[in-house]
């Protein structure tokens, strides 16, 4: 099916059912309780981010994944990609589809430039290259081309912006839209106590992000996808049989930036606002995070990484000391306060230090990421059970 | 999975189902839609906190905290009710806002605009927060402001100094209580005529950045008119850390005196640097040597310690001040932290307070109804004398003070003192001035969402 194999496309359906339903799956407290009111994560703009950043970790995996090329300079590509999107709805037109377009180009064009300078070298070199290349355009973004990039306040379509195809009333501020679509539309379900959202953003970015992954499984597939494993195996033997392995890894570092301009499109149309620290250093790291969390050069391992990177930073840190001491209330005092002491260095402000020590975690105990953790458990129930229980399956493709 | 059965009547059926679900959404969108974004139904009301509390700025980000903390418990009738008791209008009864409890959210902006807006609008979209508040950053207020106002709820600044958070970048919806750039060069330049006299020579060590650059340029212009003559303005990378040479050339040029358009750690390496090159030992043009730091902050007093003594800048609160108001803040904020606040926790304790008590004044919380309430709103017992909060661009107007580094420090927290309190008609601007943005900066309409 779609030139799948049966079992890629059994992922594949997962991953649909599982995005499709996404305001569901991190919905399932209710609205008004107190695990509801701290670690649901169903609402608009996370799950968005969710399947942006997705795309920005599958993409990547891409070069990552396949040719072991490692790029610490990917944040610029998506922060291009941004400022591209951003210009193209301040000038022309607010649809986002045109933006997003614009985006994936830019960050393409910036990507062979950079690409084709940094391959020459390969190992650290390449990773520092692509650093200072990444640092390089952040500075830029953040002083020298303050004109374009608005410097560090960035820049959001304002009253004064009037895109060329768009009919404005004068002083109204324009919106993200698709084809008259608002991407903050929402429709909320209430079933119960549960309240569940469904928003037009996000199912936008969502399909995005299935074709992003439909796209990586045929090249994780196609003899393109093998050489470039070939590029990560043995590149010397590569150049020995005759082979030129550059076109391939150019080919490879172009996509995957094209994947994150694409996620900074997506960004952009989401949330009409561009700026410089995107672009940061620390951007292009998460990324590498997200991966390795998930899992190297295995399909749905990225999406999985930058998943619970984005619930952290997002849910963890707003747990604050009162919060916390609501939810021991019921214990005697001073076991409440112990309690408190031990864990808040854990959540709000300290997130950080959670989320290093479940990496630490990761690597040392699950070198394959999310994705083996996922393996040894559905080997685990395997060995009893018939195969094929819905969780299990979820993680069941590793790529190599 | 890879046989497929489509038949004619399947397909139309399918077709009518996802026509249908498409529908859906703009049916239930019209049904549900409420007066305004976040419309407090129950007992309580929600604000978002959101605060830098990792990366450079998360000791300010800290103190607001606390500050915020305090504000919500004066609002909820606990504690002594600080400055609530000299907030020239009454209409606080310390019964939560508009009889309904307050209760917050917190955030981390990490001082990065993408992330201050995803947190504003996790507080926005699952919080239920009716109005945001907070950050250290110009970058950040202008990012989150900008959201705040696409969303429909109202934001009170944080500690920004940058001319564009009520500049060029102004919103309907967002609100400043901070001073500004502008504010600064305004409010230091007579008082530096005065000290240092009508005929230097500057020389501008700038961070490159937004803020950077507004406050150079707000700093050049007000000390040009009364006669100084600006040599050079040499821009510093912000990531800078060693500043020396960019010092080294400074004497050469022939200046008398050089101004730090510097922020936070920025402003603690090259004032550390300036003094350690002996720069304020050394004769130019035969009068002596002078730093001036356009904006200062206690906790910048802090870092560079000895440094800052005899050195000049400009402040929007500072906790010795001895109006009732002040008084009041420094003793609750004393009483419940055991130390005295800081300018940030200052403004923004002031800004949860105004509204407050705009709400109560409008009688609901409808962001266009606030809006309404605080346009124009003079008000006094707030710690910066008689205060105006104006229609056309949203910015308090009130006196500023000018600073100097103490000689002589009796503690951590006793590092500046009050040379001067420049009164507000040496501050205040037309609102199209040229460094605000001109006649092309618009606040747009408020934007009650929803």
């Amino acid at each position: 099916m779609l030139g799948l194999e049966k079992k890629d496309f059994r992922l594949l359906m997962i991953v649909v059912v599982l995005t499709m339903l996404a305001p569901f799956i991190l919905n399932p407290f209710p609205a008004e309780s107190a695990l509801g009111e701290t670690f649901n994560a169903g609402y608009p703009d996370l799950m968005q981010r969710f399947v942006i950043f997705g795309i920005f970790a599958i993409g990547f995996n891409i070069l990552f994944g396949l040719t072991g090329y490692l790029s610490f300079g990917h944040a610029a590509f998506l922060g291009v990609g941004s400022y591209a999107a951003i210009w193209m709805m301040k000038l022309v037109t607010l649809n986002v589809i045109p933006a997003i377009i614009m985006g994936v180009i830019f960050a393409g064009i910036f990507a062979l430039a950079v690409g084709y300078i940094s391959l020459r070298r390969s190992g650290i070199y390449f990773s520092i290259l692509t650093l200072a290349f990444a640092q390089m355009s952040y500075a830029l973004a953040y002083s020298v081309l303050t004109p374009i990039t608005g410097g560090e306040t960035g820049l959001q379509i304002k009253a004064t912006d009037s895109p060329l195809l768009s009919n404005l009333e004068p002083g109204e501020i324009g919106r993200a839209n698709l084809f008259g679509m608002d991407m903050r539309t929402s429709f909320e379900l209430g079933v119960g106590d549960w309240l569940f959202t469904f928003n037009s953003g996000y199912y936008i970015a969502a399909v995005f992000m299935l074709i992003s992954f439909y796209i990586a499984i045929r090249i994780f597939r196609s003899p393109f996808g093998t050489m470039l494993r070939a590029v990560k195996s043995n590149q010397t033997r590569m150049y020995y049989t005759g082979l030129n392995a550059r076109p391939y890894t150019l080919a490879a570092f172009v996509i995957s930036g094209m994947y994150a301009g694409l996620a900074g499109g997506l960004l952009v149309a989401m949330d009409t606002q561009a700026g410089p620290e995107r672009m940061f250093w620390t951007a292009s790291g998460e990324v590498v995070l997200m991966t390795i969390l998930g899992g190297v050069g295995t399909l749905i391992g990225p999406v999985l990484g930058a998943g619970a990177i984005k619930y952290m930073e997002n849910i963890l840190s707003k747990i604050n000391k009162d919060i916390l001491h609501e939810w021991f209330a019921i214990l005697p005092d001073g076991i409440e306060d112990f309690l408190v002491t031990i864990i808040y260095p854990f959540v709000g402000k300290g997130w950080h230090l959670t989320l290093g020590l479940i990496f630490m975690a990761v690597v040392i105990f699950l070198p394959g990421g999310l994705v083996e953790g996922g393996q040894r458990i559905a080997r685990l129930f395997g060995r009893k059970k018939t195969k094929g229980d819905g969780e299990e399956a979820t993680q069941s493709t590793p790529a190599e | 999975m890879s046989k497929t059965d489509l038949t004619r009547r399947g397909l139309l059926k399918t077709g009518a189902v996802a026509g249908a679900g498409v529908a859906l959404p703009t049916i239930f969108t019209a049904q549900s839609a409420a007066a305004f974004t976040n419309e407090p139904t129950g007992g309580s009301v929600t604000l978002g906190f959101n605060v830098p509390q990792t990366g450079p700025y998360a000791d300010e980000g800290a103190d607001e905290l606390r500050a915020y903390e305090l504000a919500v418990e004066h609002l909820n009738g606990g504690g002594d009710g600080g400055m609530m008791n000299t907030f020239s209008s009454k209409a606080l009864q310390g019964n939560g806002i508009l009889g309904k409890k307050v209760e917050y959210v917190t955030g981390d902006t990490q001082t990065k605009a993408d992330a201050a807006r995803a947190s504003a609008k996790s507080m926005i979209e699952k919080d239920g927060a009716i109005m945001i508040t907070g950050g250290s950053s110009s970058g950040v207020a202008v990012a989150v402001q900008a959201l705040c106002q696409e969303a429909g709820v109202i934001f009170m600044a944080g500690l920004t100094h940058s001319n564009d958070t009520t500049g060029k970048d102004r919103k309907a919806n967002g609100f400043r209580h901070f001073f500004n750039s502008y504010m600064s060069g305004a409010a230091l330049a007579p008082v530096l005529a005065g000290a240092y006299g009508t005929d230097r020579k500057a020389y501008h060590l700038t961070a490159d950045y937004n803020w950077g650059y507004t406050t150079e340029e707000a700093v050049k212009s007000s000390t040009e008119a009364m006669g100084w003559e600006t040599v050079a303005a040499v821009k510093t990378p912000l990531t800078q850390t060693d500043f020396s040479s960019y010092i080294a050339p400074v004497l050469q040029s022939g200046a008398d005196t050089l101004v730090l358009n510097h922020y936070g750690g920025n402003m603690v390496n090259s004032l550390t640097n300036a003094v350690q090159f002996g720069l304020r030992d050394k004769q130019v043009n035969g009068k002596d040597f002078q730093i001036i730091v356009p904006l200062y902050s206690r906790l910048m007093a802090k870092g560079a310690g000895a440094n800052v003594a005899g050195i000049f800048g400009s402040t929007n609160w500072h906790w010795s001040l001895q109006d009732e108001g002040s008084k009041a803040f420094v003793k609750s904020f004393g009483t419940k932290y055991g130390f005295p606040p800081s300018q940030a926790a200052h403004t923004t304790y002031v800004q949860a307070l105004l509204y407050a008590d705009a709400v109560e004044r409008a009688g609901s919380f409808n962001p266009c109804a606030v809006v309404e309430a605080l346009e124009g709103f003079e008000f006094d017992g707030m710690g910066n004398g008689p205060t105006l909060y104006r229609a056309d661009d949203h910015q308090c107007f009130k006196d500023v003070l000018v600073v100097k580094g103490k000689e002589n420090p009796d503690s951590e927290f006793d590092l500046l003192e009050i040379v001067e309190v420049t009164p507000v008609e040496q501050v205040t601007y037309a609102p199209d001035h040229p460094q605000m943005g001109g006649a092309e900066a618009t606040l747009g309409s408020c934007n009650p969402g929803a």
